[in-house]
């Protein structure tokens, strides 16, 4: 068993884990914050990413261990004072989601793509979010979200 | 994934006695080829030394004619460094074009390197730029490093430590990737250094390999019509669902030609 300490959506959290835990689980089934879903288990669809120490990651390809005294940021974190998310905020807009099961994921990664470069081009956007997939949008308001929240919609 | 030891080793020391005191261990870099093959219960170590979150791993540094990258570098940070896009632009290019950013964002070079995917891209690099590859034992050079598919020259217990690439003049990456894992399907490196052109290729074969005719006629003649009539062994590339061997050694021409053209 591994004992680890994580702050997560700026609380901090100590819990005993068995050392191949990994994080999704962690966070979902231990933490309870379960807007981070699990569409493939196998590192391919990006439900699971979530923020570690600033950066975009897939959360079941992490272990929890390796996460301890990690800065971790969930979809449940984005929102402040009851004001959605520029990104949370562009999706609703631009009708960039059906079944919303990838949203979570979907969405953390756009953060970290503008956070990286603030006006991607579209090239850029599809390559940016090429570890998400979408199985219901076809990507184009998703792609039209991104560009609302870098604040380039009509450039 | 069966029971595990999760140990963060606290230096490159610690690692080594961690790797020396328990045989079946496993060093975890980035994790993202070792945790889903240990997801897929492919493998069974009876511990993980983590060694991504060693500072002593993580430097990249330029000399006149170097650049050197520690093995625990990730390949968002190989993409981004200022250092690397100004001493060898190809390679940052390089890192950029793995995977996905999630990917990118904890994968790195020494694990990359040390797993020799027949289809990652930074063998590529490696072999083209004649690197080295410096260990907690020893240097070895990139040519007796790689040894075909998933097989390299590290030991029992030895981890990467950095690798070191000296500066070309020129170099250019192209890269046919998968559309669906962005691994390369076939992919050419080709740098023109002080000793003449270096053409590597990755993707294609059962490991990363130079395509000595092609150096040739570039040497001569440092354009893409110089290898449009050469062509490799089919015979000798890999073949699977995604593509025959014959598709693959006309990747091989086509890259090559796009990656001078590059240059
Ligand atoms: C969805 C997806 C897409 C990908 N696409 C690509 C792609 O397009 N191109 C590409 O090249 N790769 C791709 N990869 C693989 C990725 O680049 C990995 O990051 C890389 O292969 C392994 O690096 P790591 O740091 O994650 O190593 P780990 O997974 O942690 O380790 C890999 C192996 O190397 C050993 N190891 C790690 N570090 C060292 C060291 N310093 N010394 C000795 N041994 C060490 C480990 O014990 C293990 O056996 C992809 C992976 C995923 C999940
Ligand atoms: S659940 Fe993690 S990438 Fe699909
Ligand atoms: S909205 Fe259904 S998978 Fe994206």
């Amino acid at each position: 068993m591994a004992k680890i300490r994580l702050t997560v959506n700026g609380v901090t959290h100590t819990r005993e884990v068995e050392d191949r835990t990994l994080l999704v689980d962690l966070i979902r089934d231990g933490l309870g914050l379960t807007g981070t879903h699990i569409g493939c288990d196998t590192t391919q669809c990006g439900c699971c990413t979530i923020h570690m120490n600033g950066r975009a990651v897939k959360s079941c390809t992490v272990l929890a261990a390796q996460a301890n005294g990690a800065e971790i940021v969930t979809i449940e974190g984005m929102a402040k004072d009851g004001r959605l998310h520029p990104v949370q905020q562009a999706f609703t807009d631009c009708h960039a989601l059906q079944c919303g099961f990838c949203t979570p994921g979907m969405i953390m990664a756009v953060a970290g793509l503008l956070k990286d470069n603030p006006h991607p081009s579209d090239e850029e956007i599809y390559r940016g979010l090429e570890g998400n997939l979408c199985r219901c949008t076809g990507y184009i308001n998703i792609v039209k979200a991104v560009k609302q929240a870098a604040g380039q919609e009509h450039s | 994934m069966f029971p595990v030891n999760y140990v963060r080793a606290k230096s490159l020391k610690h690692a080594v006695e961690q790797l020396a005191a328990n045989p079946d261990a496993k060093l975890l870099a980035g994790g993202m080829t070792l945790l889903p093959t240990l997801k897929q219960r492919l493998a069974r170590p009876s511990h993980l030394i983590d060694i991504g979150a060693l500072r002593a791993l993580r430097a990249i540094k330029r000399s006149r004619d170097k650049l050197s990258i520690g093995a625990g570098v990730r390949h968002y940070e190989v993409a981004a460094s200022a250092l690397v896009r100004e001493a060898i632009p190809a390679l940052a290019y390089l890192a950029g074009q793995i995977g996905d950013p999630q990917v990118r964002n904890l994968g790195t070079i020494g694990g990359s390197v040390a797993n020799n995917d027949p289809a990652a891209d930074y063998p590529a690099a490696v072999l083209g730029l004649a690197a080295t590859i410096l260990t907690n034992r020893r240097r070895i050079k990139a040519q007796d490093y790689f040894q075909g598919m998933f097989a390299t020259a590290l030991e029992d217990g030895e981890i990467i430590t950095r690798i070191v690439f000296p500066l070309p003049k020129k170099a250019a990456y192209e890269k046919f990737r998968h559309p669906a894992s962005g691994y390369a399907m076939t992919a050419v490196f080709v740098a023109v250094t002080g000793r003449g052109v270096r053409v590597a290729v990755t993707g294609a074969g059962p490991g990363v390999f130079r395509w000595t005719k092609a150096e040739r006629a570039l040497g001569k003649h440092l354009a893409p019509e110089a290898v449009e009539k050469l062509s490799v062994d089919a015979q000798a590339m890999n073949e699977d669902m995604h593509a025959s061997r014959e598709y693959r050694a006309n990747l091989v021409n086509v890259m090559t030609r796009r990656a001078v053209a590059k240059l």
